[in-house]
């Protein structure tokens, strides 16, 4: 799942037949998790702790007082690190789909309600984009960039452009047929006025729930790039390289890999629940049925 | 079919152009001069001018692209600066290692998907159903690198059953070879298998309210009958589309299991080079990786018009 695919089968997946419409306590749960994971990012720097700090006299501490999730490998704050991983995370995961949802989200659109030779042209492009499996092209693009939190967000933000891009022109498509647009053109309204104020609130919600899904999936890549060492660079800490750093005393210590790989999990999983919630939600196709 | 087949490989066309310039413009563009790459920071701006003139490099760009295009098209991918290998030589010794990584996977991922799809689908609703349907859900959660590290944890320094990196040619010890390849397998197969699950699955259970299933049913025909040669075929089109997209997450994914197991495929060598900054291996590999990423989508869409006859006529 480390890629940026994630929407491609949106347009083909089903949602499971039987599912409520009314979120669930694991919904609730998944609200609780992020809003906890968002203060710890916030308010987790006014601990008394630092995430670089070695001490190299207390490696691989078990949690204590001092330490509250113990030390890493060469006697950092394990907790400290940890909330500036989830900083990364949320920074990186955030801003790259904002990116993707701008950009991608104003060709879509404009494909789906134009159409013609704009619609070819922004279609063929974003299939070139699809071309490259999105983790070589993201690994590429760093090698030759520097590995930066900017480049990073950047580039992941791109790679989500094609996926945003087609769910856009996919809703607009469907929503450009629809009477309250015809109307409005018959009213004589501009292009402007009815791309803004009569397209764009209908596809902002499907867009909002991919937007969660789309930050899952940034995550996901993040760590993957910063747990191979080709991420966020030293010595600022990304879960991704907690747990690459923690792969290296698995017998040891296991746990300093597996604390980041469990909030980590419990990360993405929540973005994933709450995405695909709204996600239901929001599905005209459910309403038809 | 044949006008079928002609009409993609048309379009296949400007597509592999399209990719071969988005990875040329890459490798030019973006900063890192491959002049000071090969010399390093000491060297004399003299120095630097003289390889730039050699090896083409102070020529304008679109001549570069296109006598690069002219050696690609003959089979010359380059040549590493560092160890002396051409391109194609490294990727042909490490493609095996890739393609028998992925199809373990794929077989491990469809031995566990298809099965458990049908399962759910003849039961949808019932607490087995939602079960699995919530833990694939959950597994869609776990990247790849995060499942490989509890792969190891588990089987490796726990257990000591398998081992946790490490390569030995199939030619060498067959049944070494395949005990180096269980844990990367598995863990691709982790990323794969609730993919296939959840799309089989809810085609398949609207494939079971079909009227030729309820005919079926009623001539008495056996339930296995029905499900594996009446339900599979028509509810495995979506599958196969998923199959296609699903190459470049496991590309994607073999990448990270390749170095996590250090099995020296085409995925480590990218990490590789990247690492070394060889920067032409990097360029033949990324554009040999899309290259076939583009082929293996051509042939799915192949093998999706040979399952739906409505596609290769043109009525989809």
């Amino acid at each position: 799942m480390a890629t940026l695919e994630l929407g491609l089968d949106d347009e083909v997946a089903v949602a499971p037949i039987g599912r409520k419409r009314q979120p669930g306590p694991l919904f609730w749960a998944a609200i609780a998790w992020m809003g906890f994971v968002f203060a710890a990012a916030a308010f987790g720097g006014l601990l008394p702790f630092s995430p670089t700090d070695m001490d190299m006299l207390e490696r691989r501490a078990m949690p204590s007082a001092l330490h509250w999730l113990g030390t890493d490998g060469l006697g950092r704050d394990e907790l400290a690190r940890l909330i500036q991983g989830a900083r990364i995370s949320l920074i990186v995961g955030l801003c790259a789909p904002v990116i993707g949802i701008t950009i991608g989200g104003a060709l879509g659109i404009l494909a789906g309600y134009f159409r013609g030779r704009f619609e070819t042209l922004v279609v063929g492009s974003m299939d070139v984009l699809l071309a490259f499996p999105p983790l070589i092209l993201a690994l590429a693009v760093t090698a030759y960039l520097g590995q930066s939190i900017l480049n990073l967000t950047c580039i992941l933000g791109v790679l989500g452009i094609p996926a945003f891009m087609r769910v856009a022109r996919a809703a607009t498509l469907t929503l450009a047929r629809r009477e309250f647009v015809i109307a409005a053109q018959a009213l004589g309204a501009t292009h402007p006025r009815i791309l803004l104020r009569e397209l764009l609130p209908n596809v902002i919600l499907p867009l909002f729930a991919f937007f969660l899904l789309g930050v899952a999936v940034t995550i996901v890549v993040e760590g993957a790039l910063s747990f191979l060492g080709l991420g966020v660079p030293p010595p600022v800490s990304s879960w991704g390289s907690m747990i690459g750093e923690g792969r290296e005393s698995l017998e040891m210590a296991p746990r300093l890999a597996f604390i980041p790989a469990v909030t980590m999990f419990l990360t993405v999983l929540s973005f994933n629940l709450i995405g695909d919630t709204l996600r239901a939600l929001t599905d005209p196709r459910q309403g038809a049925l | 079919m044949p006008g079928f087949v002609a009409r993609r490989l048309l379009y296949l066309v400007p597509v592999l152009v399209a990719v071969s310039l988005l990875t040329f413009l890459i490798a030019s563009l973006l900063p890192g001069d491959l002049a000071y790459v090969i010399l390093g920071d000491q060297a004399t701006p003299e120095k630097v001018a003289a390889l730039r003139h050699d090896m083409g490099l102070d020529q304008p760009i679109w001549w570069r692209y296109l006598s690069w295009l002219g050696h690609v098209l003959q089979g010359d991918f380059g040549r590493s600066f560092r160890t002396g290998q051409t391109v194609l030589q490294a990727v042909a010794e490490r493609l095996p290692v890739s393609f028998e990584l992925m199809i373990m996977a794929e077989i491990i991922g469809v031995a566990v998907g298809v099965p458990l799809a049908i399962a759910c689908a003849v039961r949808s609703g019932s607490a087995f159903d939602r079960f699995m349907t919530g833990t694939a859900f959950g597994m869609l959660s776990v990247p790849a690198f995060l499942a490989a590290i509890l792969l190891i944890y588990l089987f490796a320094v726990e257990l000591r059953w398998l081992p946790a990196t490490g390569y030995i040619p199939f030619e060498e010890d067959p049944l070494g070879n395949l005990r180096f390849l269980v844990l990367p397998a598995l863990t691709l197969a982790l990323a794969e298998w609730p993919g296939i699950m959840r799309v089989l699955r809810s085609d398949m259970i609207a494939t079971l309210q079909e009227d030729y299933i309820a005919l079926a049913k009623a001539k008495g025909l056996k339930a296995s009958r029905i499900l594996f040669v009446h339900a599979l075929k028509p509810s495995s089109l979506t599958l196969v589309t998923v199959t296609g997209i699903n190459i470049g997450r496991l590309i994607g994914g073999a990448v990270i299991v390749e170095t996590i197991f250090a099995l020296p495929g085409i995925g480590r060598l990218l990490v590789g080079a990247i690492y070394t900054r060889d920067l032409v291996i990097l360029q033949g590999v990324v554009l040999f990786v899309a290259a076939g990423f583009v082929l293996m989508n051509f042939i799915v869409d192949l093998f999706y018009a040979v399952l739906d006859p409505r596609i290769r006529h043109g009525h989809a």
